[in-house]
């Protein structure tokens, strides 16, 4: 399992990575393995603000359709347009592929996300819980 | 159909077989209060000659379209069925089948439904279209839902021209919260551009248009639509099929959603029911779309297939996320609808709504004649409101001179006129009006 160490993660599967007042986000490595095939992405309209936990958009894959949330606060500065006609990018290499940037309004938001050992230890609870 | 209830010694071996004694135990779940414990209040049974004929009295009771000539409409319409359309229908393979549960193993009622989405398609200038909804009313509400989660707004403006029983189902659903209908009133029986325009805003999820409108008149389009599209807001479009082989297409006016009562497509009146709502969008909604949506590919060795398709939409599988609940469609509604339209062609249902267009013109002229006007100065499809003092009065007259009248509006007869009427019939439509009017 591919869990970077220069990155922020979200216990509902994201990764986080700050430029500036920037935060790309992108699902994990595990995210892209248990969904299985990613057919489509639907993306947010740009420009509108967000809160952190709130829905930005959806995942869907051959086995299931997941949500997917805005770990912190702002607005969305751009959407990766490449995943409209090319979604399986997740599945090639899940953070390289970001899905969405935020200009973030509450930089203290990345306080409440997981360092890298800590979602390690996330991914393999689910794991043994079998989700 | 038949009815043979099981007899006493059956329903005995029944209970033994689960380990009862009763009916009254297999019932016992049933609260005391709420069961009936006496017989029902029915008359002694009849013997089969003596049925037949009280039920041919009950049914002779009833006025239909065959008897008499029919100008109501307002919102089904007395438009004429081939009898290739039931010869075909009532193939038991079609009349039978219901809703694939187990899709892919029904590859013809797939391949019905696939061949009816390609030709609402095709009558829409739409790029997608569903298996079809329950009536114009419910897909015009699901509609509006789908214009509000894909907007991500809520508020969506209905001009007063609509089918008021449209607008009574929009209330319905807006219950919910996910929807609020914002209703406008008309002008000189279209709907108030100008208050729309100001209406629009970045609230605005959509903006429903019904054309021709309740009251039959054309509906101005383009400042509209430019307007809900520089807001982002999604322009919804309810349309009659039949005025479709004259009237441009939805899809050439730039609507995102359009719907519609399909039962003027090889449906018969049927009393009100079942009809069938058809409902199309562009590429962009598809996946907001609601209910079943049949697509193509190739099977595994290569060959043409159907399949159910973007069923993530759904809620078995999008739970709580699903835009919508509905899971089925009207299928036997819906293949009577294609059967139609690939007998009659483009060609066909064009001169089916010119023909329609000709004889309401015909009738608003020799009502002009005799000095009777019409309640809007708009332009019309097949429907017009015609100016009266007592409507319900000129309705009982007619009914007595064996003509089906009008819808009653306030001092005014919404009249329709198909393919079916003839100028015989409209010429005493317009002397018996003219008789009562003139009195």
């Amino acid at each position: 399992m591919n869990i970077p160490e220069n990155l922020y993660y979200s216990n509902e599967h994201e990764w986080v990575r700050v430029e500036g007042e920037n935060a790309y986000i992108g699902i994990t490595d595990f995210a892209q393995e248990h969904l299985g095939d990613i057919v489509f992405v639907e993306l947010p309209e740009p420009d509108t603000d967000v809160s952190a936990g709130e829905q930005v958009g959806v995942i869907e894959s051959v086995k299931a359709v997941s949500s997917m949330f805005s770990p912190v606060s702002g607005t969305i500065a751009e959407i990766n347009e490449a995943l409209e006609d090319t979604p399986e990018l997740l599945n090639e290499d899940p953070y390289q592929n970001h899905i969405l940037v935020v200009r973030m309004s509450d930089p203290d938001d990345l306080d409440a996300l997981l360092t890298p050992v800590k979602y390690a230890q996330l991914c393999e609870e689910e794991e043994r819980g079998g989700k | 159909m038949a009815y043979t209830p099981n007899s006493q010694r059956v329903a005995e071996e029944m209970l033994h077989s689960i380990g009862l004694e009763s009916m009254d135990e297999l019932f016992a779940d049933i609260p005391r209060e709420v069961k009936l414990d006496q017989l029902l209040n029915l008359a002694p049974g009849l013997g089969e000659i003596e049925l037949r004929q009280y039920m041919q009295t009950l049914a002779g009771r009833n006025l239909n379209v065959d008897q008499y000539p029919c100008f109501l409409g307002a919102g089904a319409y007395d438009h004429f069925v081939p009898a290739v359309v039931d010869q075909i229908l009532q193939r038991s393979e079609f009349y039978t089948s219901y809703t694939p549960y187990q899709p892919e193993i029904s590859q013809g009622i797939l391949q019905a439904i696939f061949e009816y989405q390609t030709l609402i398609c095709q009558l829409t200038g739409m790029e997608v279209s569903n298996a079809s909804m329950y009536d114009a009313g419910t897909a015009l509400a699901e509609a509006c839902l789908m214009a509000c989660e894909a907007s991500k707004r809520k508020q969506i403006l209905v001009p007063e021209t609509i089918h008021p029983e449209y607008q009574k189902i929009m209330d319905t659903y807006s219950i919910s919260g996910k929807m609020n209908c914002q209703a406008v009133p008309g002008r000189n029986g279209v709907t108030d551009v100008e208050q729309i325009l100001a209406l629009i805003d970045k609230e605005t999820a959509a903006v429903v248009l019904q054309t021709p409108n309740f009251f039959g008149n054309l509906e101005e389009i383009e400042r509209i639509e430019q307007a809900i599209h520089q807001q982002k807001g999604l322009l919804i479009m309810v349309v009659d099929p039949i005025s479709l082989g004259i009237l441009k297409s939805p899809g050439e006016y730039r609507a995102d959603i359009v719907v519609g009562e399909g039962q003027a497509l090889g449906n018969g009146l049927n009393f009100g029911g079942p009809y069938l709502g058809f409902m199309a969008s562009s590429k962009k909604y598809m996946r907001k779309l609601p209910g079943r949506i049949v697509g193509q590919t190739l099977d595994f060795k290569g060959r043409r297939a159907f399949v159910l398709t973007l069923q993530a939409r759904e809620q078995h599988i999008r739970r709580e996320q699903a835009s919508s609940n509905i899971c089925s469609n009207q299928a036997l509604n819906a293949l009577a609808a294609s059967i139609y339209l690939s007998m009659v062609g483009a060609q066909g249902l064009r001169m089916i709504a010119e023909r329609c267009h000709q004889l309401a013109v015909y009738a608003s002229n020799e009502f002009a004649k005799i000095g009777l006007s019409l309640q809007y100065d708009q332009p019309f499809f097949k429907e017009f409101a015609l100016k009266v003092k007592e409507p319900g009065r000129v309705n009982r007259l007619l009914l007595d001179n064996g003509i089906i009248g009008g819808y009653e509006l306030e001092d005014a007869l919404l009249l329709a006129f198909t393919e079916k009427r003839s100028r015989m019939e409209i010429d005493r439509l317009v002397a018996l009006i003219g008789g009562v009017e003139h009195e």
